[in-house]
């Protein structure tokens, strides 16, 4: 036991440091459909525009079939004494926190999927069900989910929810980037209604673009960061900020790593065309064969 | 000394106070089962958006293929290292696997919202996702153990068969298909029991890399690239433990004598296993520099010290006792700690660990989610119960041979 053991057991260390050193990221292809277009699009969230109207929250509703109720209800300010996140209810939330630099008027920071350039779900889903589409969106398909719940525990920024209070057909859901509406050539719902033009809608090299230039035009104003733009490997939705949105908690720290990039290299590591798991029963059988054959032998004296 | 060992059926009756214990324990995780599937997942569990996974996955899913572990070094120990001194744990170890086996699926289909949509991973392939690996293996997996199973089936029925009345028609195509089905599978057991040793490496390790997905929502103590490794040694060093737990847990419940002879023997390759264990899991702490995360003191930190002096430490030690190995009670205190170490280290990576960006609140399983994972437990150990006393699984000393020799151990 003790030297077939060893045996397995060297196999796998030399697997997975050889996996862990080598390959990185680029082997993430899932889905021909995940190939990262040039033409991606994005959205820019400026929070010092943002004026915590909540109109976007109402839309976002209206756009995916949610109930909604009225526009005006949406003025009730009470709702940012507590932190709220996106649910199967609200697919995006607007909270509010202490603004560090302007005591009197506060920070609010709209959430929603960030539809990243290397999703975790998508890389997580064990039926495949979520994918990333040419103008940078991270969708899924319902009808393949079995609502195991790995996207949310893969997800860096916690977003896909799920109807736990559903005995039947339960639902993920998150953010869909509006996808139907853009795709007939209608902005995203937020970004239509929002009032003071906190999201700006674009391709998403121009809005880095953009974002640069209202930092080097604001110095004052700005943080000097643009939280998206490299965060797990770069986001489709970027945030401008006039400080540090990780310090209020408003959004995660995280580094520049692709999410899935890791447990991809070991996965396809440890399978690699699946000669690792063949040469593994060859040698078990040979150690069989061999044990078998020495037994018999010694038997046969 | 395994010659004169045969697997038999083991003649006693079925209800004891132990048993009816069981059975309410059972039933209780039953009631909130029926719950589970009439109101939804969030009428019974604590799970939100934020804590997604709770002990359904940590304990049933994962500890439970941990645990299950036994059943593929005692079949690498027994068929493929060859050491027929062993055999008499093969069909035991193997029992408890397919119990356990069969309980993990069970609970994945109890905590995946769209259970009847279980089958969908089986076309719908997504090759990035450790989930869908795991998945795939362990229901290839569960069907080899079935078929490493079978052997003990048509042992117990070959000419046996014997139907009274109209069905009596039947006796002779049903022996004749077991006598195929022994034949086929004397000459064909080989291949299964290699694919599932294949198949146990790779689905151990895989469930280490479930988590390292989530990245830096994970408690660094335990997230770390080398995790599928780590879930693979302590899934190897927990295999033997277990089947010390569960022999002598059987023994003991079935007023069976203790198989030291086999289980001392067995003992000794504990510790070596432990060890490489042990050092993996130091090392990569070292590597790299997480112990600053144990000079906190929260949560995260006792429970990591628990899980690796308790789990790890003293009963290493303990195995390297002479003493220990060959004295009942200690070598079951000993396989115990193991036990919990593995149980507790599954528990740490999938729920303790588990920390999300947005956290209000923390997870704590709620009566439900444990009476449904205890109840599993219970209906495990009377189905292992049921089995052993209908089919030959547990090996008793062969009176024929046990004439012509003189066998001295008795006792």
């Amino acid at each position: 036991m003790e030297k077939q053991s060893r045996r397995n057991f060297f196999k796998t260390a030399g697997l997975l440091t050889a996996t862990i050193a080598g390959t990185p990221t680029k082997t993430a292809k899932a889905t021909p459909e995940n190939i990262l277009s040039e033409d991606r699009v994005g959205v820019l969230v400026d929070t010092t525009t943002c004026i915590g109207c909540r109109n976007c929250e109402w839309a976002c509703r209206k756009a995916h079939e949610l109930p909604a109720g009225e526009l005006n209800s949406y003025e009730d300010k009470s709702v940012f004494k507590d932190m709220r996140r996106p649910d199967s209810s609200a697919l995006t939330v607007v909270n509010q926190y202490e603004n560090e630099k302007r005591i009197n008027s506060p920070l609010n920071v709209k959430v929603q999927c960030m539809h990243c350039d290397h999703p975790a779900c998508v890389s997580a889903c064990i039926v495949g069900a979520f994918s990333k589409k040419e103008n940078g969106s991270v969708i899924w398909d319902t009808d393949k989910c079995i609502g195991c719940r790995y996207c949310m525990v893969a997800c860096p920024f916690q977003i896909p929810s799920f109807e736990y209070d559903k005995a039947l057909d339960p639902e993920i859901r998150k953010c869909d980037f509006c996808f139907e509406r853009t795709r007939e050539g209608l902005l995203p719902a937020c970004v239509e209604i929002c009032p003071v033009e906190a999201l700006t809608y674009g391709p998403r090299s121009e809005l880095i673009k953009i974002a640069r230039e209202r930092i080097k035009k604001n110095p004052d104003k700005y943080f000097d960061h643009i939280y998206g733009e490299n965060e797990v490997g770069g986001t489709s939705w970027l945030y401008l900020s006039n400080q540090d949105l990780t310090k209020t908690k408003a959004l995660p720290k995280l580094n520049d790593k692709t999410a899935p990039g890791v447990s991809e290299s070991i996965q396809h590591g440890i399978f690699a065309y699946f000669v690792p798991p063949a040469s593994l029963y060859a040698l078990l059988a040979g150690i069989m064969w061999l044990n078998k054959k020495k037994k018999e032998t010694s038997e046969g004296e | 000394m395994s010659e004169y060992l045969k697997p038999v059926p083991i003649q006693k009756k079925f209800f004891t106070p132990g048993v009816i214990v069981l059975c309410i324990v059972a039933f209780n995780g039953l009631v909130f089962l029926a719950a589970r599937f009439l109101f939804g997942i969030g009428s019974v569990t604590n799970l939100d958006n934020q804590y997604p996974w709770g002990i359904w996955i940590g304990i049933d899913v994962a500890a439970g293929v941990a645990l299950a572990a036994g059943g593929f070094t005692s079949a690498a120990l027994g068929h493929i290292m060859y050491r027929e001194h062993f055999h008499s744990i093969v069909r035991p170890a193997l029992l408890t696997a397919m119990l356990g086996y069969t309980f993990v699926a069970i609970g994945v289909f109890v905590d995946i919202g769209r259970w009847y949509y279980i089958w969908h991973p089986l076309i719908m392939w997504n090759g990035n996702s450790a989930l869908f690996e795991v998945g795939i293996c362990v229901m290839m997996y569960v069907t080899v153990l079935y078929i490493e199973f079978l052997p003990v089936v048509t042992e117990r029925f070959l000419g046996k068969v014997n139907f009274k009345g109209f069905l009596s028609l039947l006796n002779k195509p049903l022996e004749k298909l077991l006598r195929i089905l022994d034949k086929t599978l004397t000459k064909t057991i080989f291949i299964f029991i290699i694919l599932g040793v294949v198949l146990s490496t790779l689905h151990q390790s895989s469930l280490g890399t479930l988590m390292v997905i989530a990245g830096e929502k994970m408690h660094p103590l335990w997230q770390t690239p080398v995790l599928p490794l780590l879930f693979l040694l302590s899934a190897i060093s927990v295999g033997f433990p277990m089947v010390i737990f569960e022999s002598m847990t059987a023994s003991k419940s079935l007023g069976l004598k203790q198989e030291m002879e086999v289980l001392t023997p067995l003992g000794y390759t504990i510790a070596p296993l432990l060890g490489i264990y042990l050092a993996f899991k130091i090392g990569d702490m070292f590597i790299r520099e997480t112990f600053v995360y144990l000079y906190e003191l929260n949560t995260a930190s006792i429970m990591f010290t628990i899980e690796v002096v308790v789990g790890i430490v003293i009963p290493l030690r303990m195995f390297l006792s002479k003493k220990v190995l060959k004295t009942p009670s200690l070598l079951f205190t000993a396989s115990a700690l193991v036990i919990f170490g593995v149980l507790l280290n599954r528990i740490n990576n999938f729920v303790v660990a588990y920390t999300p960006p947005y956290s209000y609140g923390s997870y704590f399983p709620s009566i439900g989610e444990i009476s449904v994972t205890v109840g599993f437990v219970a209906l495990l150990v009377l189905l292992y119960r049921i089995i052993v006393l209908n089919f030959p699984v547990i090996s008793l000393p062969d009176k024929k041979f046990a004439i012509k020799t003189k066998y001295t151990i008795k006792g």
